[in-house]
């Protein structure tokens, strides 16, 4: 009886899995198909979508990667990623173990008040940040995004690492005090340690969240030799107003899965992370 | 900041010495991320508030104060209308399904399954894909011929045939018609979130003590009774930082908008965000765009604040 029942809820469980799985990735196999099929099997309304009804081709890539500067947008991408990533941990890291550590009555308006200026968004802010860069003369320059970047990511991180933080019981770094280490000390061999998890995912949050950024990179870049993949893409492969679907969909899916499976192997840390093995 | 005395109870009796000096790092850690906010965020706040007071636009970008004429000016305006009502509308039903949907998928990803890793990956997809990239894989799903949704009901005869139950159309043209647009973006915001706030409610999930679960197990609790016991208390905290960080990117968000439908049918779909940059970037009306874009603001401060509120409320208990 029993049996029975957990093979139901076995077989309950897979289906839900598997729709969830099917809504989110199916725009991606989408992408693969559009990617692979040729122009005329495409625009072909009578032909079966979801299938190959003449042999796959791959002159929508060539031309993606010999026609397209989607290479560029690839390394402009990385680039300002990372400068903002090392930005974002310089500054985000030690203020939350600040916040965390020590805060109570205005180190907690403060942490709130930055938590609150993450509420204040790019679309609020870059009408006077695009006049801002401008008098720096950084238009036109991946600087200014990886000026600018930091708006979002380090608010939101400093958040999140907070959270981290918190959850390491104080005794721990105690102990090590006790035990001779500096508070530094305590702080880099056995606080930063426990909230690795933490970090790595800050890293991924504030790198994902300078690739995913639209608004910014639309309103301060408009040379293509300059644009980062999430306006270059939209943009530059629309020919007149003709979009060409096979390498959209082939830039689309080159610059979205690498990040993905980046992203998925640290979900994991970060689940283990939160079970917090040295307290116990 | 500096200028604040900090007086710092002695929580584990008197280390004068320390205190002061742990009170003085405290301080050095934070005013990096203080002096970035400050520079970064405040100042360009106040600044968008001066243009929205202002007549400024790209051709003559100097500020001067003309008064709330521009919010008036907004407010009068039909478009602003549907592009506020729009926001809030899109904002709340797309996040009530997400918290929904996010809780249960979290729950189902606790258990240990073959194949959880390529699961995850799927279902993370929305999330870790550029969110213009991802828009535009739906722009072309949706698109007015070549569609598959229609394709398919098409083929299983709910479309596209003379009596069929969608109409005797060949396509539906979901982002032509102003019903169809509507929940398509609400259908794509909803696709866009889930993956964070399934991330966030799974680090709640797991946080629970297992011992304390394990503990009400052994005294006879039903699974029903440990969820609205323990699991749905402890994690509630956590539920609503989700459900924050939902509205907060819905409710801000330009990409599904902009890529998709541009605001259109006629402005049906036209949101806050999408609206502010029409009239302010590309219509080059930067006081005007300004002012609409501070509309935002309010809402979204209290959203917060409330949502705070109830973290912190239940941290207590």
């Amino acid at each position: 009886m029993t049996n029975v029942r957990k093979l139901a809820g076995r077989g309950g469980l897979y289906a839900l899995l598997a729709a969830f799985a099917f809504f989110g990735a199916f725009p991606f196999y989408w992408m693969v198909i559009a990617t692979f099929k040729t122009d005329h099997d495409l625009f072909s309304p009578l032909n079966n979508p979801f299938l190959f009804n003449e042999p796959p081709t791959l002159d929508h890539l060539k031309n993606l990667l010999f026609e397209t500067h989607f290479h560029t947008y690839l390394t402009n991408t990385l680039w300002v990623g990372l400068a903002v990533v090392v930005i974002t941990l310089v500054v985000a890291v030690p203020a939350a173990y600040s916040l965390a550590r020590w805060a109570r009555g205005w180190g907690e308006m403060l942490g709130i008040g930055i938590f609150l200026t993450y509420l204040v968004p790019p679309t609020i802010l870059f009408i006077p940040l695009s006049r801002f860069t401008s008098s720096l003369g950084l238009q036109e320059s991946l600087w200014s995004l990886i000026l600018v970047y930091p708006t979002f990511t380090i608010p939101f991180c400093t958040w999140l690492l907070m959270g981290f933080f918190k959850t390491i019981p104080k005794d721990i770094e105690e102990q090590a005090m006790i035990d001779g280490l500096s508070r530094f000390g305590a702080m880099w061999k056995v606080v930063l340690p426990l909230s690795i998890s933490g970090v790595l995912t800050v890293v991924v949050f504030a790198f994902t969240l300078s690739m995913h950024e639209f608004i910014y990179a639309l309103t301060f870049i408009s040379v293509s030799m300059k644009k980062t993949v999430s306006i270059g893409v939209p943009t530059e492969l629309v020919r007149g107003d003709v979009f060409q679907w096979g390498s959209l969909m082939a830039g689309a899916l080159i610059a979205s899965l690498p990040v993905a499976v980046v992203y998925t192997f640290f979900l994991d840390r970060f689940v283990a992370g939160f079970t917090m093995g040295a307290v116990k | 900041m500096s200028g604040q005395p900090v007086s710092s109870p002695a929580v584990d009796g008197a280390r004068g010495g320390i205190q002061d000096r742990e009170s003085a790092l405290a301080k050095l850690m934070i005013a990096p991320a203080i002096l970035v906010i400050t520079a970064m965020i405040g100042v360009p706040f106040v600044l968008a508030i001066l243009y929205s007071l202002s007549d400024a636009t790209t051709g003559d970008p100097s500020i001067k104060i003309v008064g709330l004429r521009n919010f008036r000016a907004a407010l009068a305006d039909p478009v602003f209308r549907i592009s506020l009502w729009n926001t809030v509308f899109f904002t709340l039903v797309s996040q009530c399904i997400v918290v929904l949907l996010s809780r249960l998928l979290a729950t189902a990803l606790l258990k240990k399954f073959r194949g959880k890793w390529l699961v995850r990956f799927l279902i993370m997809l929305p999330w870790t894909a550029p969110i213009s990239l991802g828009v535009i894989g739906w722009l072309w799903m949706f698109d007015s011929i070549f569609s598959p949704i229609d394709w398919v009901l098409r083929y299983v005869g709910l479309l596209g045939a003379p009596g069929a139950l969608l109409g005797a159309g060949t396509n539906l043209y979901y982002l032509g018609v102003p019903g169809l647009a509507i929940s398509s973006i609400i259908l794509v915001d909803v696709w866009r979130i889930l993956p964070l706030a399934t991330v966030i409610q799974l680090a709640g999930l797991s946080s629970i003590p297992r011992d304390l679960l394990e503990a009400a197990e052994v005294d006879g609790a039903t699974p029903w009774r440990r969820t609205l016991m323990i699991t749905i208390p402890l994690t509630l905290p956590i539920t609503s930082i989700a459900f924050l960080f939902g509205v907060v990117f819905t409710f801000t968000d330009l990409v599904v908008v902009y890529v998709l439908t541009r605001g259109g049918p006629v402005h049906m779909t036209q949101v806050l965000s999408s609206w502010t940059f029409f009239k302010g970037i590309e219509g080059g009306d930067l006081a005007q765009g300004a002012a609409i874009s501070l509309f935002m603001f309010p809402v979204l401060a209290s959203v917060a604040i409330l949502i705070l509120r109830t973290a912190r409320r239940t941290e207590v208990v």
